[in-house]
């Protein structure tokens, strides 16, 4: 495993509690600006702080964790801010924040800009706006060194390509159709499928490209970089003087040729550079031939919703599907702990003791990412019902030890002295009553591990919580969507828990013990 | 039937059976008296291999159970022995232990249908002349938490004839019952009795033991004080502890 685990960790987390920010975004929206200053500009100056939002995990070479020092955030980004913040005669305030949510909590007033990669759409400036760009990237492709069938654009035509999801790239592979797009929310991950031949290409962003590829022999850039586009610094709408001052500072850099040292630096520098000493016309002509996501996707619900259901099907089948190998497998771990050997109780120990002390996310990554080390490469769908379903399958074993021990010992008796073995008392005496003991506990399991379902997001699932993530960040409409999006949960989850009182009910009529 | 030789037991380090012998022969119906916590229940228990000992062993039917202190006590051979002694004895408890899952019928033919791999139908018709046989056949299709106590446990004993047992050990059968409940079920055993089932009580009911027993023995903390006809026992004592046992109850 390497450290990219660890690093794009607190990410996941942030994802994975997203439901809560879809509530959050309704307090947001109807408290919007009351935190935002009047003048940030004045508030930054005379409290000397910058404060910057970003995401470390979003990866090098923008702004990463120094693995020589992990507790140092280093990156040309990093690099960036601090000379505009010694210009400004402040200093820097980091403040992490997951990419997803970078211009939302921009415009909740978190922080005072965000800076990270961010390219520059006419739709996100409806929320938010973008000073003039300090970078100019360019979309390039990623392919096994070894491939021969692509060489430029034209040539990701029936082939799955991975990127990055919410991106310039990824809006490029779609308007070209016939893709199968892997959606991608760390940069490590989709070259690392590529290296694994889960996907044949990977179309993203020039410095993404260029840090990660090129120091791989298994991988090269091939084709004519394509889609120009620019970083722009994002500041709040009404924050238009920090705007105008990080105009002036932007360019002043430029002009020194400070940006360009740092650049260079980083192996960043190249001719397409050049044009963000142009006028600001220039950039303005490009951004509106840009795609954009408000004339592609009208603000209508009903156009989000067959993507919402789509993504609601999945997480139904991998929920049942995982649930299923909870129920087997934890039957299978709760009989070996009572009635196995001493080694098969110590296994099954073990394995309830290993999976339910560490954390969900870091058993799927090592499924999906550390299991082709040795050679096991799992899809991202079996890997994602395979982890589920291990890692329930340790509390189902406990619940149904609990249960098989609260039948009383007389039971398990008067089967043996009717003649029955051991093994066909608990099948036929003790397990039915047991399990039914169990089934209030097993349907609060089964709705935790609906949304847990979330979490398989992080191995490039598309499930309901990623589909209303990236259609949410790619529309701003976090209130509606999230809205819809909680419904959709709630009105698959409640019918499931109505059904087992009922059926807790039903069973319980005769199952009072004399 | 069942022989018990040199039976030794003990509780964690508390010694119960100091080398207990019995013979119960065909067609006898012996009764164990004596006070709580004297070993009767264990005595029953241990004669179907629901409770272990340490030393001696228990013959029933020619299979022979070891204490796990034996010499030439051989492992593998005890689920065989256990089986075989479980199928030919039947056992009856304190606390019913029917099966609350499932329907007085299918308590009945569960075992038969899969232990003995009778057929339901079959199964079935002989589980309703059991019933009519304890008077409950109008309540084949209740469950048991649907039936008073003293109609569990005639479900019970149902549920253990139903194997064709060729004796029946009867642990307190009436003890958790309310009193205006007992008679009807030690109706059901003395007409088991009158037909020749080779039968075990251990009972606390001592004009029952008088009426229906061939042989009463007296047990107390773990030894057989006394053991002859009821005769002997009831109207001539011949020990102590007998006669102090019997005075506090027969008042």
């Amino acid at each position: 495993m390497d450290l990219s685990i660890i690093m794009n960790y607190k990410l996941l987390f942030t994802r994975s509690i997203l439901l809560l920010q879809i509530c959050l975004s309704v307090i947001y929206f109807s408290s919007t600006n009351s935190f935002a200053y009047q003048n940030t500009l004045e508030k930054i100056k005379s409290s000397g702080v910058l404060i910057w939002g970003f995401d470390a995990d979003g990866g090098a070479p923008y702004v990463f964790h120094d693995l020589k020092h992990p507790s140092k955030l280093i990156g040309f980004e990093v690099e960036l801010v601090e000379a505009i913040a010694r210009e400004l005669g402040v200093k820097v305030q980091h403040f992490q924040n997951a990419w997803d949510s970078i211009l939302l909590s921009l415009q909740r007033g978190d922080f005072d800009i965000a800076l990270n990669g961010i390219e520059i759409m006419p739709d996100r400036e409806q929320a938010i706006q973008f000073t003039r760009p300090y970078y100019a990237y360019t979309e390039q492709i990623v392919i096994r060194d070894s491939d021969n069938r692509i060489n430029r654009l034209e040539d990701l035509h029936g082939k799955k390509v991975g990127t990055l999801y919410n991106t310039v790239a990824k809006r490029m592979l779609e308007e070209m159709g016939n893709i199968t797009i892997s959606t991608y929310s760390g940069q490590v991950e989709p070259f690392k499928d590529l290296s694994l031949s889960r996907i044949d290409a990977v179309f993203v962003d020039s410095p993404i490209a260029s840090y990660y590829a090129m120091p791989n022999p298994q991988l090269r850039l091939v084709g004519k970089p394509a889609g120009e586009g620019y970083y722009g610094i994002a500041v709040r709408k009404e924050d238009t003087a920090l705007a105008e001052e990080l105009n002036k500072i932007i360019e002043k850099l430029l002009r020194t040729g400070e940006l360009q040292n740092i650049y260079s630096r980083w192996g960043l520098w190249n001719t397409a550079q050049e044009k963000l000493f142009l006028h600001e016309e220039l950039l303005q002509k490009y951004t509106e031939n840009l795609p954009s996501v408000s004339e592609k996707v009208s603000p209508s619900v009903t156009k989000f919703l067959p993507t919402l259901l789509k993504g609601a099907m999945v997480t139904v089948g991998i929920s049942i599907l995982s649930m299923m190998i909870a129920v087997g497998l934890g039957l299978i771990l709760a009989i070996m702990r009572l009635y196995g050997n001493t080694w098969l109780q110590r296994i099954s120990t073990a394995y309830i003791e290993i999976y339910r002390g560490t954390p969900l996310l870091i058993q799927l990554y090592i499924l999906y990412y550390g299991l082709p080390n040795i050679g096991i490469t799992l899809s991202a769908f079996a890997a994602a019902i395979l982890g589920l379903g291990m890692n329930y399958a340790a509390y189902e074993s406990e619940i149904y030890r609990a249960g098989i021990q609260s039948i009383p010992r007389g039971q398990t008796e008067a089967a043996l002295s009717l003649g029955m073995s051991k093994r066909l008392a608990l099948k036929r005496i003790i397990l039915p009553q047991a399990l039914r003991i169990t089934i209030p506990p097993m349907t609060n399991d089964f709705i935790a591990l609906f949304k847990d379902s979330s979490l398989v997001s992080v191995i490039a699932m598309v499930e309901l919580t990623k589909s209303y993530s990236i259609l949410a960040s790619a529309s701003m409409n976090f209130f509606k969507l999230g809205i819809i999006t909680a419904l959709l949960y709630f009105g698959m989850s409640y019918p499931l828990s109505l059904y087992a009182r009922k059926l807790e009910k039903k069973l319980r009529l005769h199952d009072r013990n004399p | 039937m069942i022989e018990i030789h040199n039976l030794s037991k003990q509780y964690d380090n508390q010694p119960l059976f100091k080398g207990l012998h019995l013979t119960i022969t065909k067609g006898c119906v012996v009764t164990l008296i004596g006070p709580s916590g004297s070993g009767k229940s264990t005595l029953l228990r241990c004669m179907n291999g629901l409770e272990s000992f340490q030393e001696g062993h228990i013959s029933v039917n020619g299979q022979k159970l070891y204490g796990i202190h034996e010499q030439d006590y051989n492992k593998a051979q005890v689920p065989l022995t256990l089986k075989n002694i479980r199928r030919k004895v039947g056992m009856v408890f304190q606390q019913f232990n029917l099966f609350p899952h499932m329907t007085v019928l299918h308590n009945i033919i569960e075992s038969p249908t899969h232990v003995l791999g009778i057929s339901q139908a079959e199964a079935e018709s002989s589980a309703i002349s059991l019933l009519q046989k304890v008077h409950l056949e109008e309540k084949a299709h209740s469950y048991p938490d649907q039936l008073s106590g003293g109609q569990q446990q005639r479900v019970a004993i149902a549920r253990s004839l139903a194997m064709k047992p060729e004796a029946i050990l009867f642990d307190e059968p009436t003890s958790s019952l309310d009193p205006e409940m007992i008679e009807e079920v030690l109706a059901v055993i003395k007409d088991l009795v009158s037909e020749g089932m080779t039968t075990v009580i251990a009972t606390h009911e001592m004009g029952f033991a008088r009426d229906v027993s061939t042989d009463v023995v007296f047990l107390a903390k773990g030894e057989i004080v006394e053991h002859g006809s009821p005769k002997d026992i009831f109207c001539n004592p011949k020990n102590d502890r007998t006669r102090a046992f019997l005075n506090r109850f027969m008042k």
